[in-house]
């Protein structure tokens, strides 16, 4: 039989705020245990919330950015359960009045296809604790510092068929929520989070499977691999004639194995009602007007202004604001360069592969926009040939100063001096005479194929460092005369 | 509406308090009563009311985003049951 | 000392008759000498108030201090206070010392208030009796083998055994009123927002709400002025300035309109306790007031819907209550279900876990639209008769409880019956609106209480009404029998 999958996600968001969503302390990653736990964060006894503005404006940005309607009037609600890392016994979230309605992403796929996602809505919430397992005599030792972080958990229709699109939807999702900075977007510290919801039909039915959840993923990569297992898994259950539990279950990326957390039948009761402790948020057009024209530029309307401004191609564009970093790093070495073409060239190509290969970041990289524009200078007043940047390039990623100083110390400089490049010419003439001889007896149409070959020959002797237009021009001039 | 004892067993893991089974029925019973009370809901007709959540129609104050809290860990972990190198202690958390 | 009122109290101090350390030490010793008697203070902190009371001093010697300054009060324990502990009266919070004060209580410090301890009261405030009290019963100082009413009980029970001129308290659906009714004493519950809830632990957040516990409504005025504040912390404390609530005390009451609601008069109201209500209303004629019959058709539906409502938010607010970061926990738990269950039944007493568990009920899968929503909604209805009644009326007058003190024991195996004793003081709680009560007669030499409710805010009308009473009769000048 033919399956086809279906896919919906919810992803938790960490906001990017200075304080917890409802006290004033700290969200600072990586401080001491419990040192950015204050008494709202601990549950103390009479201790009260109030509702961070700025998580509210970072929400409101993100629904603006996914064309979806805001929620003038939000509720916050009560989760109930227990757990140690949820210090009020219930987690303070949104339900029937969300800050963010419905609304939808595009997603551009390989080969051109276009896919739209829809949001089901988004809503603020606070995060949990952590706990941590290491023996403490067999016992588990509770960090509140994340409790009370903020978080919107994007809630998607099931609209998606494959873990390409899913994680076409993941990697969009992280460059909204990063343009907007609402997110620092690194996910090695859960700054974003998927649960999967996968289950698979029949091709043509309209019918849902029955689904489950893998909760808690933190990489694209884990994610992919996540939902390829779980589909496999799903196919052999139902081909072997069983069923489906709808259960929620655990990835683990090192292990590539997945496992039951939990079946639907011990799930909690969550008793939700309206926090009394916290009023309906009222957020005007007048506010959303605001948040709109504050707005940092987003990655489409980014794209149209690359391809306007810079006149770069649709494709590279995209490429280049597909993450705010990358736009911004491109945007800075223009700015010195003055060069748009061959600095998103050399992005893409060069230092995209050295960052993939060094896993670094481009905020971090040691090319920094400066240095790169420094080199395109000099690729584009011919000083260097592209071979020989790409050898400057990697002398810059080693620290070894700016193109101009490596240029002078490695002696790189282009050989563009008509004198030294016939001296060259002359010389490899003289060692290939029968090739001369059946160059100058070729009609025209053959003569450019066999140019090449002189062309290597000079380019060899000069290590590569002949300027390959004067070169050419010489050397037609001298197999023509 | 009453409840009986397996309706308390239920409420009672909800609720994470331990109820011995000699006080089940003697418990399931008071509820019950107090159920019986709170029955007399039933009888009205609310169509069209908008539940009511809070006395005054009042809204959310949003508070500006500045750090107000001082780390305090040691005063909290005072009053703590169990602690060690920070953390607060509990039996081992099994997920 | 002990017989004069605060607002005495204050002339004495800066006359000089005594001072702050005295006055302080004379409370200290009559505590140590009685409460054994009543039972009223939980917690008592004799160095920590007379290091207040000297500081009182000198600022009372500066010449521009508060005007409570030197005054000793008691906090009923329910208030965070910080570095004594705060139990609620419950087992669940026998070791906690609160890391902060409430804002009242800091309001109180920064006008020079001397704390002389923490009042004793029903667990979590939940009772009407002070019977559910982890510390024991409290005993009522006009009959000793009957309650003093509750959740306040101690701090009425303090007030009225002249072992503090005043105690702070809470009120969720009549803890203050229904305590100062059954004691003789003058209480207030203010509008809902009018005082912050910060350290105030609680109970159920939509409804509670702190006041005060006096012998008369000229000292009520006086301690609102410092209780009442716009508090940052609280989002549901409202942003209005507070005005001296001592202003309007001698206002005239001519033209004033006063509405009886007739369901306030229907069975289940003990004879004399209306008669004494009817008598207070010739009261009220006489000084100008005019009495207008009102309706307030739902009345009888709001002890349902409370007990729908108080214990679906505190289900939710006593989670935090789970032996992992302060508080009770259990003996060698074996693993974190046994932590949880064990300690929470070991932690709270059979109210506290009663409301617990119908709390849960009302909000679990099934329940949640029969239930909780269908009280909300009710909870409507009953704010729309206020709404209404206050188109036609200042205040809403009637009886505060049904009943003078009765026996202990005599409502502890029937807890619906308990909660009737609220019945008259709930529907305010639901709606946020002030009421106050005043002793306004005795029946079996037991005091009954008159409510007064006020529309949003009113607190100083409601006062100004209380006062013009007090100014015509001498009910709230009647002492307990042995205390002199």
């Amino acid at each position: 039989m033919q399956w086809e999958t279906v896919i919906g996600l919810e992803v938790h968001v960490q906001l990017a705020t200075k304080t917890k969503i409802f006290s004033g302390a700290s969200t600072a990653f990586g401080a001491e245990p419990n040192t950015q736990a204050c008494a709202i964060d601990l549950a103390m006894p009479g201790t009260l919330p109030v509702a961070n503005a700025e998580a509210f404006r970072f929400a409101t940005m993100f629904g603006l950015a996914v064309n979806a309607e805001i929620g003038k009037r939000s509720v916050f609600e009560r989760k109930n359960y227990f757990y140690p890392d949820l210090p009020k016994g219930y987690q303070t979230t949104q339900l029937a009045e969300p800050i963010v309605g419905p609304g939808y992403v595009d997603l551009e796929l390989e080969g051109g296809r276009t896919k739209r996602v829809r949001i089901h809505h988004a809503h603020l919430e606070e995060d949990a604790g952590k706990s941590l397992h290491e023996d403490f005599a067999g016992m588990s030792g509770i960090d509140l510092n994340r409790a009370g972080t903020p978080l919107i958990e994007v809630v998607t229709e099931p609209d998606m068929r494959s873990a390409e699109e899913a994680v076409a939807f993941a990697k969009k999702l992280h460059s909204i929520v990063t343009s907007l900075e609402i997110c620092d977007g690194d996910m090695s510290q859960g700054s974003m989070r998927f649960d999967v919801n996968i289950s698979i039909r029949p091709k043509g039915s309209d019918k849902l499977g029955t689904r489950t959840e893998t909760k808690n993923l933190n990489s694209f990569k884990f994610m992919e691999e996540a939902i390829e297992l779980e589909v496999e898994r799903q196919i052999d259950v139902l081909e072997d004639g069983g069923k489906i539990t709808q259960e929620t279950r655990l990835y683990n990326g090192d292990t590539k194995k997945a496992r039951s957390m939990r079946s639907k039948e011990d799930s909690n009761d969550y008793r939700y009602f309206p926090c009394p402790d916290l009023l309906p948020v009222i957020l005007d057009d007048e506010y959303i007007e605001n948040v709109r024209k504050q707005m940092p530029e987003l990655p489409e309307a980014k794209r149209a202004r690359f391809v306007e401004q810079y006149g770069l191609g649709d494709y590279d564009a995209g490429q280049l604001t597909a993450d705010k970093f990358t736009a911004a790093f491109f945007e800075a070495s223009v700015e010195v360069s003055g060069e748009p073409k061959l600095t998103a060239n050399w992005i893409m190509a060069d230092l995209g592969a050295y960052l993939n290969r060094t896993e670094q970041r481009i905020d971090k990289s040691p090319v920094t926009p400066a240095l790169l524009a420094g080199l395109v200078v000099r690729v584009k007043d011919g000083t260097l040939s592209s071979k020989i940047a790409k050898q400057v390039f990697e002398a810059m990623a080693n620290g070894e100063g700016d193109a101009d100083t490596i240029i002078e110390t490695r002696g790189l400089k282009q050989v563009s001096d008509t004198g030294a490049l016939e001296k060259m010419i002359d010389e490899v003439l003289a060692g290939n005479a029968a090739q001369v001889e059946g160059y100058r007896a070729a009609d025209e149409a053959k003569r450019g194929k066999m140019l090449g070959f002189f062309v290597g020959q000079v380019m060899k002797a000069s290590k590569g460092q002949a300027n390959p237009q004067a070169l050419n021009e010489l050397l037609v001039k001298k197999l023509n005369s | 509406m009453a409840v009986d004892r397996s309706d308390i067993a239920k409420l009672a893991e909800l609720a994470r308090i331990a109820i011995s089974e000699n006080t089940a029925d003697q418990v399931a019973n008071s509820i019950s009563d107090v159920l019986a009370l709170v029955d007399q809901l039933q009888a009205v007709n609310t169509d069209g009311v908008v539940p009511m959540a809070h006395p005054l129609d009042a809204i959310q104050r949003l508070r500006a985003d500045e750090v107000t809290e001082p780390n305090q860990r040691e005063r909290f972990q005072a009053i703590a049951p169990a602690t060690q190198d920070g953390l607060y202690l509990v039996p081992q958390v099994i997920e | 000392m002990h017989q004069f009122t605060i607002a005495e109290l204050t002339q004495g101090l800066r006359r000089k008759d005594f001072s702050s350390t005295e006055l302080t030490q004379h409370y200290l010793d009559r505590i140590a000498r009685l409460d054994t008697t009543y039972n009223s203070y939980i917690t008592v902190t004799p160095e920590l108030a007379l290091a207040q009371a000297a500081a009182a001093d000198k600022r009372l010697a500066a010449g521009d201090a508060p005007a409570l300054c030197g005054i000793p009060i008691a906090h009923k324990d329910i208030f965070c206070t910080t570095g004594v502990r705060t139990s609620c009266a419950s087992r669940m919070l026998d070791n906690f010392i609160a890391p902060y004060n409430a804002t009242i209580v800091e309001n109180y410090l920064a006008a020079g208030v001397v704390m002389l301890g923490k009042t004793n009261m029903d667990e979590f405030a939940m009772g009407s009796s002070n019977e559910t009290s982890y510390y024991g019963p409290v005993k009522n100082p006009w009959a000793t083998d009957c309650v003093p009413g509750g959740s306040s009980g101690g701090s009425a029970a303090a007030v009225a055994a002249h072992l503090a001129p005043g105690a702070t308290a809470s009120d969720t659906g009549g803890s203050i009123r229904q305590p100062a009714a059954l004691c003789g004493l003058t209480g207030i519950k203010p509008t809902y927002g009018r005082v912050s809830r910060w350290g105030m632990i609680a109970f159920a957040s939509s409804l509670d709400q702190a006041g005060t516990l006096t012998r008369t409504a000229e000292d009520a005025a006086l301690m609102m002025n410092d209780l009442a504040s716009f508090d940052p912390k609280d989002s549901t404390c409202v942003e209005r300035d507070v005005p001296d609530y001592t202003a309007d005390l001698n206002n005239p009451l001519t033209g004033l309109k006063i509405g009886v609601p007739k369901e306030y008069f229907g069975e289940g109201l003990n004879p004399q306790t209306a008669a004494h209500v009817e008598a207070a209303i010739k009261v009220y004629e006489k000084l100008g007031a005019t009495i207008h019959s009102i309706s307030l058709p739902h009345t009888h539906l709001a002890v349902p819907a409370y007990y729908v409502i108080a214990p679906a938010e505190c289900s939710a607010n006593l989670s935090r209550f789970d032996g992992v970061r302060y508080g009770y926990r259990c003996e060698n738990p074996k693993d974190l279900a046994d932590l949880y269950k064990r300690s929470r039944a070991e932690g709270f007493g059979d109210e506290v876990k009663r409301r617990i568990l119908v709390g849960s009920y009302a909000l679990s899968a099934g329940y949640y639209d029969a239930y909780y929503s269908k009280a909300q909604k009710v909870r409507r209805l009953i704010k729309q008769d206020f709404v209404d009644a206050f188109t036609q009326v200042d205040v809403i007058l009637g009886p505060t409880s049904p009943s003078p003190a009765f026996a202990f024991g005599s409502k502890t195996k029937d807890p619906v019956a308990m909660y009737l004793e609220d019945i008259y003081t709930i529907a305010t709680n639901l709606a946020g609106l002030p009421g106050l009560s005043i002793p306004c007669g005795m029946v079996d030499n037991k005091p009954v209480g008159l409510q007064l409710i006020g529309d949003y805010f009113a607190e100083a009308r409601l006062l100004n009404v209380a006062h013009q009473f007090q100014q015509s009769t001498d009910f709230h000048q009647q002492t307990a029998p042995g205390i002199e």
